[in-house]
């Protein structure tokens, strides 16, 4: 993927002589091997394994053992009974992306652009929530939008809010905390794209009659989109997978397809379910991935 | 679009008492010029000066501290920059590194909203000698090519000033003179008042029709190039523009059209008109190639005024020699005779007589505590002292 290359010129060097090209030509593949390796136990054996899970006869259970019988009914079986959560993951993923957007543009503008010798500070606030756990950050939200909290009373004081409305057990809520909780995977990749933006640039396009806005569009913008795809894929992802927010912020109404899985393994015990529906949100993603790659990827980034 | 100040009935462009400030340190010091609608002005200094500062401000990338840009009557200081009709070629080039040399070019008409621009564009790039290079990114070029798209872009737009900041700084020599020709032509044809910062006093004298230098944030002397050449103002500019031997004495006032000086024990006489100061501490200035050099007095013709000293140095550079000649009280003087033939060569190390012309020489004011300049001014930053 060209999108998340280091920028520079990118030429390898001459072809070495002959005499140590043998070792030149394997060190890479060396370097690669414990990550590799790494890659094969834990990622690869797991997910054969949930593949195969995934076509395990539905009417075993964990007691009396799961027969391998390749029922690939399982798929159609877990899109018929779960496709309101697999589309409310994507609805809220996007809708949460959309106001990190908006919030972490401009924030990560401002950082690299901006603020002169406060920008290591800001930058530290931007991940310092990352320093205590996720559970712990977003029960903290749950504490801050209580039906008795300070939040809640404010906006019910200025009729923002009916006088028995609330903002916990809402799509509100959780938007809201995915939002929270993945902005800085947002803006770390974009305030490095856009930390690399010569402001003479915005000089000479202002110089030759671009507007404010049109050099926003004509320059910043393209220039920061390697940042702000990456950004955007980082939030995404997790961001759809993501279980802990419509738990702990809503209610079974909010629930999103990380719910399901979770309860697939860890209360139904329904294996093959649990591996099927896996295996769906994966496929998804990637779909959704793929297509947003070769629409953004067309115009070649730098 | 919108509010662009006045698209024709241009008018000089004047500058009255811009000063910018960057904390306590002044880059340009209350600078009033005037540059009259299509002339080729050039503008010439050491670096850190204040030249790209000046550029600056007339592009409105920088906000002066106090003082007017005024283009006809229209004070443009306070307008945004992209509302001046004014473009610039940036020292840095700063092309668009995400866009084809072709976009680049074409950005400004299209930020314009103009929408037939293929035409227009693909004339520009064989105009700088990139025909074929539209599809390339700005990395894809070397250093000098890169310059020529800079000068497209901006030339592209027709601005009623255009603002070139060492322009041709990149290029090799003879690009740099096909450039220079190029750019001669085309300011002559589209009469668009050029404003030219560069290092390259050869460039300055033979493109500009007015040359101002700058010291410090201020101009020395503005005028033609053979004025500032023959008749400078200053010790900065004689040294700057060329090189000067000025020999430090003392003037006693004018009688008959002349201006007596005494320096190191001699007497000297130079023409009123020639003068810039006929009383107290002055600087008595010859170009080199104004001076001659003879083996002793009695070849010194008649009406000529000379110094005698020892050769320490003679350099054969082809079209000339040049000496350097060390006076009784230790200052060297140059002397470049042409070789023409009609001189001896001197050898080095022995006695020789310098005469000049009193009408070649010139008479400057000097600081009391300066002594003799022969040096040539080094195009080298000057210290960030205000
Ligand atoms: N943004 C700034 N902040 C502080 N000082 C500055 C700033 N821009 C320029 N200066 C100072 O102002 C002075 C003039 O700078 P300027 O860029 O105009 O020089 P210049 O004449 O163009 O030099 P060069 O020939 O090297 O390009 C320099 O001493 C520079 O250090
Ligand atoms: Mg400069």
């Amino acid at each position: 993927m060209t999108l998340l290359a280091p920028t520079g010129s990118g030429h390898p060097p001459p072809a070495p002589p002959a005499a140590r090209s043998g070792r030149r030509r394997l060190l890479p593949y060396l370097l690669l091997l414990p990550g590799a390796a790494w890659l094969l136990i834990f990622f690869g054996v797991p997910l054969l394994q949930l593949a195969a899970a995934s076509l395990y006869d539905p009417s075993g259970s964990l007691s009396t053992g799961y027969a391998m019988t390749w029922a690939f009914g399982n798929y159609p079986d877990v899109v018929q009974a779960y496709w309101p959560q697999l589309l409310r993951s994507f609805g809220y993923a996007g809708l949460a992306l959309v106001l990190a957007l908006l919030l972490g543009y401009p924030l990560a503008y401002a950082i690299a652009q901006k603020a002169g010798r406060w920008k290591n500070l800001l930058l530290v606030c931007v991940v310092a929530p990352m320093f205590t756990s996720f559970l712990v950050r977003t029960l903290a939200w749950k504490t801050i939008l209580s039906d008795n909290g300070a939040l809640v009373g404010l906006l019910r004081d200025v009729h923002l809010l009916a006088p028995d409305g609330r903002l916990l057990a809402t799509p509100f809520a959780v938007v809201l905390g995915l939002t929270y909780n993945f902005l800085p995977f947002l803006v770390l990749p974009l305030y490095a794209s856009l930390e690399r933006l010569d402001p003479r640039l915005l000089e000479a396009a202002t110089d030759l009659y671009a507007s404010p806005a049109q050099a926003f569009r004509r320059v910043t913008l393209p220039l920061s989109m390697p940042g702000l795809v990456a950004g955007t894929l980082l939030f995404f992802i997790p961001a759809s997978g993501d279980y802990i927010n419509a738990e702990l912020l809503g209610t079974p109404n909010e629930y999103m397809i990380g719910n399901v899985i979770d309860s697939a393994f860890l209360v139904r015990l329904d294996y093959p379910q649990g591996a099927a529906l896996s295996f769906l949100l994966m496929a998804a993603i990637l779909a959704v991935v793929f297509g947003y790659l070769r629409r953004a990827g067309t115009e070649e980034v730098l | 679009m919108t509010g662009m100040a006045r698209e024709t009935p241009a008018g000089d462009l004047r500058l009255a008492n811009l000063t910018k400030r960057f904390g306590i340190f002044t880059a340009v010091d209350d600078l009033s010029l005037t540059i009259p609608q299509g002339s080729f002005f050039a503008l010439l200094g050491a670096s850190g000066c204040g030249k790209t500062t000046t550029l600056r401000m007339i592009a409105g990338l920088e906000e002066p501290t106090s003082g007017q840009v005024l283009l006809g009557d229209t004070d443009i200081a306070r307008l945004r920059p992209y509302k001046r009709p004014v473009n610039t070629v940036f020292q840095s080039y700063a092309l668009f590194p995400h866009l084809t040399i072709f976009e680049n070019v074409a950005f400004g008409l299209r930020r314009r909203g103009i929408r037939s621009v293929d035409d227009e564009v693909t004339r520009m790039l064989s105009l700088v000698q990139l025909d074929g290079y539209g599809n390339r990114r700005p990395a894809q070029l070397s250093g000098g090519q890169q310059q020529r798209v800079a000068l497209a872009r901006a030339l592209i737009n027709r601005p009623q000033v255009l603002l070139l900041d060492e322009p041709l700084g990149a290029l090799d020599l003879k690009l740099r003179r096909q450039m220079q020709i190029e750019l001669k032509r085309i300011q002559t044809e589209v009469g668009i008042t050029f404003v030219h910062v560069t290092h390259d006093q050869e460039e300055a004298m033979t493109m500009a029709d007015t040359v101002a230098v700058m010291n410090a944030g201020r101009i020395e002397q503005q005028g033609a190039p053979a004025d500032l050449y023959e008749f400078p103002a200053t010790a900065f500019v004689a040294n700057f523009l060329g090189q000067s031997n000025l020999l430090a004495g003392e003037a006693a006032g004018t009688s008959g059209g002349e201006v007596a000086v005494t320096a190191h024990g001699a007497r000297f006489s130079v023409p009123a008109g020639r003068s810039r100061a006929d009383r107290g501490p002055v600087h008595l200035g010859v170009r080199p190639e104004k001076l001659h050099l003879v083996g002793s007095a009695d070849q010194v013709p008649q009406g000529h005024q000379l110094v005698t000293g020892l050769v320490t140095d003679a350099s054969y550079v082809g079209v000339s020699t040049q000496y350097l000649l060390r006076t009784g009280w230790g200052t060297e003087l140059s002397v470049f005779a042409a070789n023409n033939g009609a001189e001896a060569r001197v050898p080095v190390g022995s006695e020789a007589v310098a005469y000049w012309d009193p009408r070649h020489a010139f008479l400057l004011p000097r600081d009391a505590a300066d002594t003799d300049r022969t040096t040539p001014v080094l195009d080298e930053p000057v210290g960030a002292s205000s």
